[in-house]
């Protein structure tokens, strides 16, 4: 005790001596920063330079300095491009039904789960759901190509069992496509998203449902009236950072199972950009669509952090 | 009182068996991929294997460890996914615990951490960063694989958001000891941060695993190209040709293709589990607000 007295002393000693000494720049802090900053420095705030290529005719023979400045060129060639508005649909439409259905889905499965009283089937269960999640969507593809083949399991499954009389183009076909795209979306990221709405339920204070239950409600009316109403300032705060990624589609996703036959279906900016700029060697053009596209979505994450911190007072750091 | 009602109990038994189903369907296309992948050719490809090997055999994982480029692409993705989360790990980490610094300690703090934040809601998008990497001269090198993603600005908010939660005391006294920043690091917050960091470890380690496209657009040289990389230009952009065609040509290659996905996937499979001891902590970690 006596020693403790004494340790608080010094340490009151040391602070008074420090606030004399005014402010040290603290070296060793800057030094720790340094690797990331550089790095950072190089990687991501040099390519933003970049972005002036949008606005040239960029020659790799001449380079950033000597390429021909060109203005808006490249942005009204994209607006006068039908095929782009249909690129700008289509990545519109897969992340917008992948954003919905990824929030009823996980919202429901975790209601239900929460249903499950048994801890250990209740983890198997998390433990089995997740999974999807950790594979790529390499793997994934190569899983669904065999699978959703005209030969593959799928397709028996349903002539056998269904009676149909002709295999189904799920990769080869248009519409077919975008459900397969939106489903396999969903049946890989549903267990992983419900993680959020999990960790919501178990912060519900338990006196809720005891007086409920005192008051004779029984497990649906808690649910209506206790769960549901609880979830949903964190439904909301999912819901509004996730209009930030209206144009993120999932790159991954599609271009492992796109094929050209499909493009006009499934095609979405990134798999644009990729096919154009780096394929067709039309730099400029490229670089104008992604700019585009990242201005879009900036102003849209801005708006959805600035909603979500003033709803659910949500802040990064 | 509600689990005794007869109405609950019809409920539960419902849900208990719908999410049971739920769950198999998630595992199952994998299930029968590794179905496949052990089964013989003929039957593979006449469709006859669902969910039970038809004519047992190790043949197409014997075949695709026999394939020399299959093997270079595993060592590449070894290297990179241990190289890669080391250096990322002693990166972020370092910074991480500069910033978790009250602005008292560190003034600069909230200009370096708006300086990582605006990366993370702006780039320059893919055609600048494929020039930057051809302009360094990092075609065909590793290091165009791991130093562009060097720094997670979101495993450093992650983790500063960690170090913020361990006692002040504790690095008081490691100071009054005569402890600098460096020391306080190593001896107090790395020890105590031992879950935190290992999650961010697993993730990393899973990124670089499934990591396929820098690997295509950078890697000219095929015995430079990292497993999921080789994976997507022999089975899925095969695929890309046209279906028709390579209905024809996958036949002979189904159960060759399927244990080459089974392998892909085989360490992630291993890893999950202890992954998953820490995600849900981890991803709670996250959403812990100062």
């Amino acid at each position: 005790m006596k020693e403790n007295t004494l340790r608080n002393d010094n340490l009151k000693a040391v602070r008074k001596s420090e606030k004399r000494k005014g402010y040290k720049i603290p070296w060793t802090l800057h030094l720790m920063v340094l690797p990331a900053v550089l790095l950072v420095f190089v990687f991501s705030y040099l390519p933003m330079s970049g972005i002036i290529m949008a606005f040239q005719d960029y020659k790799a023979a001449l380079g950033f300095t000597g390429s021909e400045w060109v203005g808006l060129k490249h942005f009204r060639y994209m607006f006068e491009n039908d095929y782009f508005v249909k690129i700008i649909w289509n990545t519109l439409l897969f992340a917008c039904s992948k954003v919905v259905l990824n929030l009823i889905i996980p919202f429901t499965f975790a209601l239900m789960l929460n249903e499950v009283r048994h801890m250990g089937y209740k983890r198997s269960i998390q433990t089995l759901v997740y999974l999807p999640h950790f594979l790529s969507w390499v793997i994934l593809s190569g899983i669904l190509i065999d699978l959703l083949s005209q030969t593959g399991i799928v397709n028996q499954f349903l002539m056998n069992v269904f009676g149909l009389d002709k295999p189904i183009f799920f990769l080869g076909d248009g519409t077919w496509f975008r459900i397969t795209i939106i489903v396999s979306d969903v049946w890989k990221e549903f267990g992983f998203n419900t993680i959020v709405f999990l960790a919501a339920l178990s912060g519900i204070n338990p006196s809720l449902y005891e007086a409920a239950e005192v008051d004779g409600a029984g497990r649906f009316k808690q649910t209506m009236h206790i769960t549901i109403p609880s979830l949903v300032p964190i439904l909301i705060v999912v819901a509004t950072l996730a209009l930030g990624n209206v144009m993120n589609a999932n790159f991954d996703q599609v271009f492992n199972l796109y094929s050209p036959m499909i493009y006009q279906q499934g095609d979405i900016i990134d798999t644009f950009v990729y096919r154009e700029g780096l394929l067709s060697g039309q730099f400029s053009f490229a670089t104008a669509v992604s700019l585009f596209k990242s201005v879009i979505s900036l102003t849209l994450i801005v708006i959805s952090y600035r909603i979500a911190y003033k709803v659910a007072g949500y802040r990064i750091f | 009182m509600y689990h005794k009602t007869l109405p609950y109990r019809i409920f539960s038994v419902f849900n208990y068996t719908m999410l049971g189903i739920i769950s198999i369907v998630c595992l199952l296309p994998l299930f029968h991929l590794l179905m496949v992948s052990l089964s013989s050719t003929a039957p593979a490809n006449a469709g006859l294997v669902s969910f039970w090997p038809v004519d047992f055999t190790f043949e197409a994982y014997a075949r695709t460890f026999e394939n020399s480029n299959f093997l270079t692409s595993l060592g590449v993705s070894l290297k990179r996914t241990i190289l890669g989360t080391a250096m990322a790990l002693a990166v972020n980490a370092v910074a991480a615990y500069a910033l978790s610094k009250d602005t008292r300690v560190f003034r600069a703090r909230n200009v370096y951490l708006w300086y990582f934040v605006v990366t993370m809601l702006f780039t320059g998008g893919l055609i600048p960063a494929y020039i930057l990497i051809l302009k360094l001269g990092l075609l065909n090198n590793l290091l165009a694989l791991i130093l562009p993603g060097l720094v997670t600005v979101y495993n450093i908010i992650l983790l500063l958001n960690f170090f913020r939660t361990v006692p002040k005391e504790l690095e008081e006294a490691a100071f009054m000891d005569g402890a600098g920043h460096l020391r306080s690091f190593f001896s107090i917050y790395l020890p105590i941060s031992l879950p935190a960091i290992a999650t961010i470890a697993l993730f990393t380690m899973v990124g670089h695993w499934n990591a396929y496209f820098d690997g295509l657009i950078y890697m000219k040289q095929a015995e430079k190209l990292p497993l999921a990389s080789f994976m997507q230009t022999v089975i899925v952009a095969d695929n890309m040709t046209g279906f028709d065609v390579s209905v024809v040509i996958n036949k002979s290659q189904r159960t060759i293709k399927a244990a080459q996905i089974f392998i892909g996937a085989l360490p992630i499979l291993i890893v999950y589990p202890f992954l998953q001891r820490f995600f849900v902590k981890g991803v709670v970690i996250g959403a812990v607000k100062e």
